[in-house]
């Protein structure tokens, strides 16, 4: 049962014919908005597809009610409001940023510092200071090969 | 009878992972090498055993038995038989007995080639090998067993999801697999290391040639299947940040900071408790893949079926193996002798840094991934994670390690001088500014990134040319003799590991120019279109030539011929809709035009009333470089793991390896 | 100092461990209603069959269920017994036939038996997407002010309705 289940899953995220040419609005400015704001929303039916990408019925119905928002008047904002007002956050591929998922906007660079921090106290308490210092010898021979590097 | 004979297989497989556990381990502890021979026999007869488990399902497939229920839910008679036999890895069952047989392959592997190992060491890595097999032959057996019957046998079976007939499935999970369940016998070596009490410059070679055949299989696997979704799914995206996508990055990045990681202990005898956690922790996200794919917790287009029970099971082997591997790093790595010193700049130094960045790129991939999962169970609504959050967070964390990436080898070990650093890149440095104005001139400053982008791969491949260059320099200049005669002899000489670097750095900068390209300047275009007409996109001209049928050995299908002229000439692409009537299921097979600058894609949809066809239309430029630069890594890691003188077994002397023994 | 550092990682592995074990019970696809706590959005929809269709006026007095279903919806069948045995107790549910012809939508109740007080076509899906359904069957929980109280997703079964859905309703009816 469950198997057929992800079968129909699955089906839905099939070579998807995602957006229809009936669909396009006639004005080009108009459906580069849709077709923008449709690729950031997360279509709610399927395995992580955009609006724009599926072929699942709620997907068109979402595409074509985008449309029409836009050619009310709506500004991009309003218009991902207006659907994420009915389906929620969970709608928005791009999480917000707020007090809830600060930690998963800042992680990323949380750990750089934190890691950044430990290397660099790591490196500083380990310093190699007892090292020789190279004979005259040792010192001429060095600047030869360096400069035979160099040319 | 195969299926009997695979049950009971995979029974005494069970049962010799369970001897294999226990006895080697006893048997290093009390020094006894008759105990510890035993580990190693028991690895090689587990290897035979768990062989003809698989074996014997591949045949039950194959034979069209279907009296095996796996056989009848994944097969039927019109399939083909290459399809009817990669259906053996095709559901959860069969793909958790690819697990254990990859695993039985390491441990055979170590107890095989292990003969310089020291022998106590060995034991343990082959018990900690048999504890993991044991349990997950465990879960086969009694959670998931493939060999489970349908009495009375159905007559013909399900088809296998049509989306899963392709040469993609023959080789993409056994490939995958090889990768990162690969990365158990490091796990292995980390945690008898670390029962030992002894981790050093030995060691480090001899996890090296596992961790890299691990690496080169995971890196073609990923590869592999990002070409597969760009084919088959039919608007030819090549990466999702699904869920499952992101199981098998994680444990690749991980790997490659584990890579170098080791090269430095091996080397040097640095980063000696770091890399012991990297080991750890590569293999364990291993594991999380594994709970992700199969427990329910996400959504994914790649997840098997849905079963809360597997995922406890599964959750229990990770909380057990990581659990114990993590408590027992924190009991006995802090005892160790600390690695050997090195100044910040130097190439110890470069590989910590790299380390650091890689642990950043896991850490965003594993937060994207699994934060929605933490915020609804602390309660709160529900949030998702897509491809807008990895582009803001994962990129800025990539780019600086990527221009870091060519600096490295340039890096002398232990300390350097930073002007005699910046002297030998001199030319990579000069040549990429020079793109980079360029780029900006011609794409103008609005697409900066993208120029950047393209900048940033060029300077990864001159970079990575600049090591066998500035080898050759210096070596031509001590013997004296002229250029042009010695540039061959010396190509030849060079030593293969080098060549792997190369390889290895070039093919990320071709990748990060291929995603650049493609990300800045793809083009499509949606429509309806009728036969005889005639559509633009990027400069190349679309004509639909003619809509008829076709047919395959289960399927029926409407095709599309099409010829797209461009500057380059001209051309015949055919995109078909197969209709599989065994299972109802439509898929769309797109024409793909490829090219060394780009490909275009062809993907047809409903044939509409009035006999117009819905047709997509995509430029792709230079998207083949993202998956050319993905396989010279893997060719570079190939160059590096067949070196001889890396090679496990190579009659070189080990270094210092006076480590105190941690405190029993 | 050393020993804290290196006991880091298993730290928030067992944390990382605690938070799988409790993610198990929860389903990814059941993502929470935005609705909840909020008036039930306005909605008027023609009848599926004979007399009156559904307004979101109609919410109001008592605590009731509004269950959304379609003819062509498989899951739906599952609970559909259940829901005749509540009407039968008593239990107000009104019935939203989503995406199907309303044609359809009587025939099935026809067919079947009718467990709404009354049911609204919506053809179109509009008042679907209002809603926030994203698959039938989902059963929302109104209260006597006409506010959404819960929402729950895919069939109910008699574990459901005693354990969750019931207990519910009789607070709403009690208290608030």
């Amino acid at each position: 049962m469950k198997t057929r289940l992800l079968l129909t899953f699955l089906l839905l995220a099939t070579p998807a014919f995602a957006v229809l040419p009936n669909e396009q609005l006639a004005d080009p400015r108009l459906e580069a908005r849709a077709r923008a704001i449709s690729a950031e929303l997360r279509c709610v039916v399927c395995q992580n597809q955009t609006i724009d990408d599926s072929d699942a019925e709620l997907a068109h119905d979402l595409r074509v009610l985008l449309r029409q928002r836009l050619k009310a008047g709506d500004t991009d904002q309003q218009a991902i409001a207006f659907i994420v007002n009915r389906y929620g956050d969970y709608v928005l591929l791009r999480p917000p940023f707020e007090p809830e998922t600060l930690l998963l906007w800042l992680g990323p660079l949380l750990v750089l510092l934190a890691g950044g921090t430990g290397l660099v106290f790591y490196l500083r308490r380990r310093r190699d200071g007892a090292v020789p210092a190279l004979t005259a010898d040792e010192q001429a021979r060095l600047d030869r090969l360096l400069k035979e590097d160099a040319a | 009878m195969a299926a009997e004979i695979g049950q009971l297989a995979l029974v005494l497989a069970f049962l010799l992972a369970i001897v294999q556990s226990l006895v080697p381990l006893w048997g290093a502890a009390r020094l006894e090498p008759a105990l510890m021979g035993l580990g190693r026999a028991a690895a090689l007869l587990q290897l035979l055993f768990v062989a003809t488990a698989f074996a014997s399902l591949a045949a039950g497939f194959m034979a069209k038995d279907y009296s095996i229920a796996l056989v009848a839910e994944h097969s039927n008679a019109a399939q083909p038989t290459i399809y009817r036999f990669a259906a053996t890895w095709g559901s959860h069952e069969g793909s958790m007995l690819l697990w254990v047989l990859i695993l039985a392959l390491q441990g055979a592997a170590v107890a095989l080639f292990g003969g310089r190992l020291r022998e106590t060491l060995q034991a343990r890595v082959l018990a900690v090998q048999g504890i993991i097999g044991a349990a997950f032959l465990g879960f086969s057996l009694f959670t998931s067993n493939p060999f489970l019957r349908l009495f009375p046998a159905p007559p013909d079976g399900t088809e296998l999801n049509p989306l899963l007939q392709d040469p993609g499935l023959v080789f993409h999970p056994p490939m995958l697999y090889l990768g990162y369940v690969g990365f158990s016998s490091a796990f292995s070596f980390a945690m008898a290391g670390l029962i030992e009490g002894q981790v050093d410059a030995g060691w480090a070679r001899w996890i090296r040639p596992f961790v890299l055949a691990s690496w080169i299989c995971l890196t073609t696997g990923i590869t592999m299947g990002s070409i597969w979704a760009y084919y088959t799914l039919g608007w030819g995206g090549w990466w999702f940040w699904d869920p499952v996508e992101n199981a098998s990055l994680m444990p690749w990045l991980m790997g490659t900071a584990l890579l170098h990681s080791s090269i430095a202990l091996e080397r040097r005898g640095a980063l000696v408790s770091w890399t012991i956690l990297l080991a750890i922790l590569t293999f364990s996200l291993s594991l999380v893949g594994t709970f992700l794919v199969r427990s329910g917790v996400l959504t994914s287009v790649h997840a098997f079926a849905v079963d809360p029970r597997r995922g406890i099971y599964i959750l229990g082997i990770i909380a057990l193996a990581t659990g114990s591997a993590l408590a027992l790093f924190a009991w006995r790595a802090p005892a160790m002798k600390s690695g050997a010193l090195f100044q910040p700049l130097s190439r110890e130094g470069g590989i910590a840094v790299n380390n650091l960045f890689l642990l950043a790129a896991t850490a965003t991939v594993f937060l994207g991934t699994f934060y929605p999962v933490f915020v609804e169970i602390a309660g709160g609504h529900s949030i998702s994670v897509g491809r807008p959050y990895y582009e803001l967070t994962f990129v800025p964390v990539v780019v600086p390690l990527l221009l870091l990436v060519s600096f490295g080898p340039m890096l002398n070990w232990k300390r350097n001088d930073s002007r005699e650093i910046l002297a030998r890149m001199r030319w990579p440095i000069i040549l990429a500014v020079l793109a980079l104005i360029l780029g900006i001139l011609a794409f103008g400053l609005h697409q900066i990134l993208a120029a950047c982008g393209l900048a940033l791969g060029l300077f990864l491949i001159l970079g990575a040319i600049a090591i066998p260059l500035g080898r050759w320099k210096v070596s031509s200049s001590l013997n004296n003799v002229s250029r042009g005669a010695d540039l061959m002899r010396f190509l030849r000489a060079m030593p293969l590991a080098v060549w792997g670097m190369t390889f290895a750095h070039a093919g990320l900068g071709v990748t990060a120019i291929g995603i650049t390209a493609v990300t800045a300047w793809q083009s499509s275009k949606v429509l309806d279109m009728k036969v005889g007409q005639t559509v633009d996109l990027a400069g190349a001209q679309y004509t639909l030539n003619s809509i008829g049928q076709a047919t395959g050995p289960n399927y029926q299908a409407v095709q599309a011929r099409f010829t797209v002229t461009s500057h380059s000439g001209s051309r015949v692409l055919v995109s078909e809709r197969r209709l599989f009537p065994a299972s109802q299921t439509t898929t769309t097979q797109a024409g793909i035009g490829t090219g060394l600058l780009g490909n275009v894609y062809i993907s047809i949809g409903e044939q509409s009333a009035d006999g117009g066809l819905v047709v997509r239309l995509w430029d792709h430029p230079l998207v083949d470089w993202i998956w050319a630069g993905g396989f010279l890594m893997a060719l570079g890691g190939a160059a590096s793991l067949s070196d001889r003188r890396f090679r496990v077994g190579a009659a070189r002397p080990v270094l210092r390896t006076a480590i105190v023994k941690a405190p029993a | 100092m050393k020993r804290l550092l290196f006991l880091l990682p298993v730290a928030l592995f067992v944390a990382l461990i605690g938070a799988f074990t409790l993610s198990l019970r929860h389903d990814p696809s059941h993502i929470t209603s935005v609705l909840i706590d909020k008036p039930l959005p306005e909605f008027a929809l023609p009848a599926v069959r004979n007399s009156q269709g559904l307004t979101s006026a109609d919410f109001r007095g008592e605590p009731m269920l509004l269950n959304v279903f379609a003819s062509w919806c498989v899951s739906c069948r599952e609970e559909h017994g259940l829901l005749l045995d509540l009407k039968q107790k008593g239990v107000v549910i009104q019935g939203l036939d989503w995406k199907d012809e309303a044609a359809d939508g009587a025939r099935y109740l026809a067919e079947n038996g009718d467990p709404y007080i009354k049911a609204g076509n919506d053809v179109s899906g509009r008042a679907g997407i209002d809603l926030g359904v994203a698959g039938v069957p989902e059963t929302f929980v109104v209260d006597g002010k006409g506010r959404v109280r819960y929402k729950f997703i895919g069939p109910i079964d008699t574990e459901d309705w005693e354990h969750t859905l019931k207990p519910m309703l009789q607070r709403l009816r009690s208290g608030a």
